[in-house]
């Protein structure tokens, strides 16, 4: 059984939200039913078959080609499955995500993972702000699961986040991991201003020394016995992460931010 | 039945289901994973008086432990869950958050989910930080020499505890020296333990006695002392008797470790001193796991 894939016929003006492609959704569905389901596009509703062409017949693994930077929750509330992007994704990529899989081969737009619940998000390119983070007004961010983002990451990156782990290969823009409740953010580039503003509890791991406010106070040089399995963790993904290479457990570690809550942590290799 | 000399009795060891989990300790080396293990499982010989029976399992290489250093496995085994959990946890506070530069993993990942690491971090007093990895939740307590590290949870299964069996030889010397042997081939077997003072036990018990206080008392139909003043099982060149008795997670378990065992006293067989191997039991009136010797031995 093939998988089953949408290639984009043609950029639309408006964005598109794609939350109805989801695996649980179109499970038993047939590839006409599919094409008949329609998703909003500014105030009108196309068809699936106008705007995709449409092959193949697992419903359990989606491909999306052609996809670029103005097609919306993509993967919203994925449920099981996996969904894989080629191209870029727009804004909300895998919101609400409950588990399953899903992959990007180029850039993600805002609000990516936003209040994500379990499952992987891999992002090959870049991501933009609050990657992994809260709808404006909301308490609860990221929950559970895994992000692994390849490229560099915008501003407030796991803002509010509560549990899981944001993998970042590239670098983090200013106030990563800012309000943050619990989580892990790893951050093997360079980190912006601003670093866990507000943060209550959590730990950001970095492999560079960062700028740090003064309401995060140094605890000293440790070898931390939860980082071998910590690490050990990430050996199944596809990523620089789960290099033995950049294994390490002796860190430099800041406790913050002490405006706030100040349980939370700021670890530097050493 | 008669192995190298050795008889082997036509009769069974009697054991019970009990409640089982699994820990592994790792620390800096295994010197001081094992010194946290000893404590951990230590005063625990028997449920009849220590609420728990313990014991090392078996010393694991850093490739086996979940944090890479030098590990090692212990078990306890109690009569009932709630009384194994409270052991467990009462033993991992008192002798691994203690002990220093170990951390507490857990050993089972099925079964019921009993406290490990759970309530031990309220000793962190507000600074203890959570980190769930993989699924699993760890505590990391700060102490005085860095961090505790421990696992939140174990698993609890049902498990047989009891199955026994007694040697019987010319003298002292050599039934210690065939338990010895025997108990260096049966650590070898996985899933089991043998919980008493270096595995073997030489007050092998009956239920009952005269005082109405004791529950058990000495087995003096094996006593050597006793022949001529009881009913005795033991003929006159009998000088001495031991007993191993093994815990372990499943009914093969036990008959491959009481395998083992008997084999390794059998090969010292009748030229050492070994007459016979016997098993002790309730007629099969109390226990639902009966191993008989020569089936196992078969």
């Amino acid at each position: 059984m093939s998988a089953l894939t949408f290639t984009l016929k043609h950029r639309t003006d408006q964005r598109v939200d794609m939350s109805p492609l989801v695996c649980h959704l179109l499970k038993d569905l047939a590839l006409a039913d599919i094409g008949a389901l329609t998703l909003q596009s500014g105030k009108r509703k196309l068809r699936v078959d106008e705007l995709f062409a449409i092959n193949g017949s697992d419903t359990q693994n989606i491909i999306i080609k052609n996809s670029v930077d103005n097609l919306d929750f993509i993967g919203k509330e994925l449920d099981g499955g996996c969904i894989s992007v080629v191209g870029d994704a727009g804004a909300y990529l895998g919101f609400g995500m409950k588990t399953g899989t899903l992959k990007v081969s180029g850039n993600a737009g805002l609000y990516a993972a936003c209040e994500m619940k379990k499952g992987y998000l891999e992002i090959a390119g870049n991501a933009g702000d609050f990657l992994g983070a809260a709808l404006p007004g909301n308490k609860m961010g990221m929950k559970g699961g895994t992000i692994l983002v390849k490229g560099n990451v915008g501003q407030r990156a796991g803002d509010h986040m509560r549990r899981g782990n944001i993998l970042i290969e590239g670098n983090a823009g200013d106030y990563c991991g800012s309000r943050m409740t619990a989580g892990t953010i790893a951050v093997m580039g360079q980190t912006g201003r601003y670093l866990g503003y507000a943060m209550r509890r959590g730990t950001l791991l970095l492999w560079n020394q960062p700028q740090l406010s003064a309401s995060f106070n140094d605890c000293g040089a440790h070898t931390l016995a939860f980082l071998p399995i910590l690490f050990a963790s990430f050996k199944p993904l596809n990523s620089l992460f789960a290099d033995a290479t950049s294994a390490f457990n002796r860190v430099q570690r800041y406790a913050g931010d002490m405006s706030e809550m100040g349980r939370g942590e700021v670890l530097v290799k050493l | 039945m008669i192995i190298n000399g050795v008889t082997i009795d036509a009769t069974f060891a009697e054991a019970f289901p009990m409640k089982a989990t699994r820990a592994i300790i790792t620390a800096q080396n295994e010197k001081w994973a094992l010194i946290s293990a000893q404590a951990m499982t230590g005063f625990a010989t028997s449920v009849i008086a220590c609420g728990c029976e313990g014991s090392i399992e078996r010393i694991l290489d850093p490739s086996e432990t979940p944090d890479g250093r030098p590990g090692v496995s212990i078990m306890i085994f109690a009569m009932g869950g709630k009384g194994l959990a409270k052991q467990l946890e009462t033993r991992a506070g008192q002798c691994v958050l203690t002990s220093p530069t170990a951390a507490l993993f857990a050993g089972i990942d099925g079964g019921i989910r009993i406290p490990l690491g759970k309530n031990l971090r309220y000793f962190g007093d507000g600074f203890q930080v959570s980190k769930q990895i993989g699924g699993k939740r760890y505590w990391r307590i700060p102490v005085m020499d860095g961090e505790f590290l421990a696992e939140a949870t174990t698993g609890q299964v049902d498990a047989i505890g009891g199955g026994n069996f007694l040697v019987l030889a010319e003298s002292q010397p050599q039934a210690l020296a065939a338990c010895e042997a025997a108990i260096e081939e049966m650590r070898k077997i996985h899933n089991v333990i043998m919980p008493f003072p270096g595995g073997v036990v030489r007050s092998g018990s009956k239920v009952g006695s005269k005082y109405k206080s004791l529950g058990a008392s000495t087995n003096d139909a094996f006593c050597p002392t006793l022949k001529g003043m009881t009913k005795t099982e033991l003929s006159p060149e009998i000088e001495s008797v031991m007993e191993i008795v093994i815990d372990g997670l499943t009914k093969e378990d036990i008959a491959k470790a009481m395998r083992v065992g008997i084999q390794a006293v059998c090969d010292l067989g009748a030229q050492n001193g070994i007459k016979r191997i016997s098993a002790g039991n309730y007629g099969g009136k109390l226990g639902p796991f009966h191993f008989h010797l020569q089936e196992i031995m078969a």
